[in-house]
């Protein structure tokens, strides 16, 4: 059995004559929690989608849980736990009816017993009776994770599982993949929120249909060559403009209440910052965030080549 | 020029509209298709005043007078003589099975009796089991004799031309002799309502869980498009038994249609009827996109089975090409099966060839909707 879950190389997916994916590789050992980042567009579904079997690859080979992605899509969906981007489990039918029926095309044995712990760890027992389409966006994405898991599948994925939810239910839902990933889950999220990215044990990076970079938060922030200054102060509002069109400024961007300026070139970013520099603006070198590292990454790889929703 | 505001708002929808219709292939394709197949059907393939209708002829006299007779039905339109027959019971089972819609029979002598002036008999036994299909050929049936035999009876027979016919034309008209519309129209309701209500839930079986999503997380999920389908179709065959059980029991107590076959065989013959249009419908939700084209596409099919099955116009009497594309209709196969066993106690033998085709039917179906049904979101 391969050591990784996930083991693909060099996949390639078109639509038509758009290529949504363009050789991308991975090599994700079991048990980890790794976070797939990149634009709109970049192919991050599109991947995920080859890897659990629901789209053919034109070209490109590989296994995941040590099954062929090509031939053995059944055993892989058995073993996998899918979450779509967007919410589809049945609004039509209530949340202990869409468990259930989950629940019976996995065959699962004691499904009552099973339905019921999971609607109690969920704490929807109260409402189990409700259609799924009543609750909100929060509720429903902790429905679809629990439904997702309850056959307990040695591969997770998730699709911007926590998209459109607010901070407190994104935090509970990640201390819900935590808790997932210390039993002995693999987890493989595709987001775009930094703190989320920042939880993961790794970090693959796509862009255009192709992985611009991979690896930890730590080592992508430094592979990007950035240098950051961060400036504070009522004067700083008006300075974008003028800082984004300096030479040597990668980016300018409010984070905040602060402004930072990247770029590459030490001597022309301390030069553009000089030509601003007022009383009321407080500049001092920050180590660059992964955010600035992905808006560089961004810059770098061009805009957004989107075919599919 | 600028246009004012509210047609300016008109127009900005009015642009939206079309080019959302004009995207859509089906809807579109439905705004032009349905108008030219009406056109087409109801301008050449019905036909209220069916002639041709399938005759057989048993006769035991062959004289020029017979020929002659014979010949008049012919010329009429209304018989179109396609085979003779000597044995009277075979002529029984051609009636049953819908295989002619007439035998005509001369008996022995019968030029003999003419001329001695004995009004001998031609007897006309019909299929009335559809009166609508009958009836005008029946009427006319006395005159097509007289005519032919005015040339006939002149000069040394002139006698026999005086004012009552010299021969009596006997009519049974079997299956329903009391040609009672409802007899035909309410076994075949059965059928209709079957096609168009289980077609179209099943049409929105898959196009319903594409439209909302769910489509992905079912294909995420093992299990296999056969198990899909068969999952899919199964409440609606329970469905099915309860429309029929309905109507069945409306015919008996409410419009007393007589049930003078072998419910067992029809019990056959619905099963597989239910199974092919469940199947068709299960196929229209691999091709729609949307559950409104599924919905179209199921008008699109209903239209002709009304017409063209031989539910609201006799089948015998619509022009060739009309009779080819009724016959890959599930309804007309079914019609001959609830029609037959219901009016003209038709057994299983008597019905193998609509059975078959409605067997053959279903498989092609369960067929195209798994080459059509997607593994993948491709």
């Amino acid at each position: 059995m391969s050591d990784f879950a996930i083991d693909v190389r060099n996949l390639v997916k078109r639509f038509g004559k758009k290529t949504a994916v363009d050789g991308v590789s991975i090599q994700m050992p079991r048990g980890a929690v790794w976070g797939f980042l990149g634009p709109n567009g970049s192919g991050k579904t599109t991947t995920i989608r080859m890897i659990c079997g629901l789209l053919k690859a034109n070209e490109g080979e590989g296994t995941c849980l040590g099954f062929d992605i090509a031939k053995e899509a059944d055993k892989i969906k058995a073993n996998t736990g899918y979450m779509t981007q967007k919410f589809s489990f049945w609004g039509d039918l209530t949340i202990r009816e869409n468990l259930e029926f989950v629940g019976r095309l996995y065959r699962m044995p004691n499904l009552k017993q099973v339905v019921n712990e999971t609607l109690d760890t969920l704490g929807l027992t109260d409402r189990q009776h409700q259609l799924a389409q009543a609750l909100s966006g929060g509720w429903k994405q902790r429905l679809a994770l629990a439904a997702v898991t309850m056959h307990d599948p040695k591969l997770l994925l998730l699709d911007e599982p926590t998209a459109g939810v607010d901070p407190q239910a994104r935090r509970e839902f990640w201390d819900q993949i935590h808790r997932l990933s210390s039993a002995g889950m693999t987890v493989l999220v595709s987001t775009h929120y930094m703190d989320e990215a920042e939880r993961c044990d790794h970090i693959v990076y796509l862009a255009n249909g192709k992985i611009l970079t991979q690896g930890l938060v730590k080592d992508i922030i430094d592979d990007s060559g950035l240098i950051t200054f961060r400036a504070e102060g009522e004067g700083i509002r008006r300075l974008l403009n003028m800082l984004s069109d300096m030479p040597g400024v990668e980016h300018a961007s409010y984070f905040g209440s602060a402004l930072h300026v990247s770029g590459t070139d030490r001597a022309l970013i301390e030069a553009a910052i000089q030509t601003v520099k007022s009383e009321n603006a407080v500049w001092e070198e920050v180590r660059p965030t992964l955010e600035d590292a992905f808006i560089a990454l961004m810059a770098r790889a061009g805009s957004d080549r989107r075919i599919h929703a | 020029m600028r246009l004012p505001a509210p047609l300016a708002r008109i127009w900005a929808i009015f642009m939206k509209e079309l080019t959302q219709v004009r995207r859509d292939r089906i809807t579109f394709g439905m705004m032009f298709g349905i108008p030219i197949m009406q056109l087409l059907l109801f301008g050449f393939a019905i036909n209220t005043n069916p002639k041709n209708l399938p005759t057989a002829v048993h006769v035991e006299d062959n004289s020029p007078i017979v020929r002659t007779i014979l010949q008049g039905f012919e010329t009429s339109e209304y018989y179109d003589f396609v085979l003779k027959t000597s044995d009277p019971r075979e002529s029984a089972a051609l009636l049953m099975r819908g295989d002619v819609a007439f035998v005509i029979s001369i008996p022995a002598g019968f030029t003999k009796r003419l001329v001695r002036g004995e009004h001998p008999q031609i007897l006309i036994e019909a299929d009335a089991s559809d009166p609508a299909a009958s009836s005008n050929a029946i009427a006319h049936a006395n005159m097509i004799v007289s005519r032919a035999l005015r040339h006939e009876l002149k000069g040394a027979l002139g006698y026999l031309s005086a004012d009552a016919p010299p021969y009596e034309i006997v009519v049974h008209p079997a299956y329903n002799p009391e040609g009672i519309t409802q007899y035909n129209i309410v076994p075949g309701l059965l059928g209709v309502i079957l096609t168009l209500t289980l077609v179209m839930i099943t049409g929105m079986a898959m196009t319903r869980e594409a439209e909302q999503g769910t489509l992905e997380n079912l294909l995420a999920m093992p299990v296999c498009p056969l198990e899909v389908m068969f999952g899919k179709i199964l409440p609606y065959v329970g469905i099915g038994a309860v429309q029929t059980i309905v109507i069945l029991a409306a015919a008996k107590y409410m419009f007393h249609i007589p049930f003078v076959g072998e419910l067992w065989v029809l019990i056959v013959g619905v099963t597989i009827f239910v199974l092919a249009n469940l199947s068709l419908g299960f196929t229209f939700s691999t091709i729609a996109k949307t559950q409104m084209q599924a919905m179209q596409l199921t008008f699109f099919f209903f239209l002709p089975s009304l017409l063209l099955s031989g539910f609201m116009f006799p089948f015998k009497g619509m022009p060739h090409w009309a009779q080819i594309i009724g016959e890959c209709l599930p309804l007309t196969h079914f019609l001959r099966i609830v029609r037959g066993v219901m009016l003209k106690g038709a057994g299983f033998m008597d019905l193998a060839a609509p059975l078959r085709a409605l067997s053959l039917f279903t498989l092609l179906a369960v067929v195209v909707a798994m080459l059509r049904y997607k593994r993948t979101l491709d």
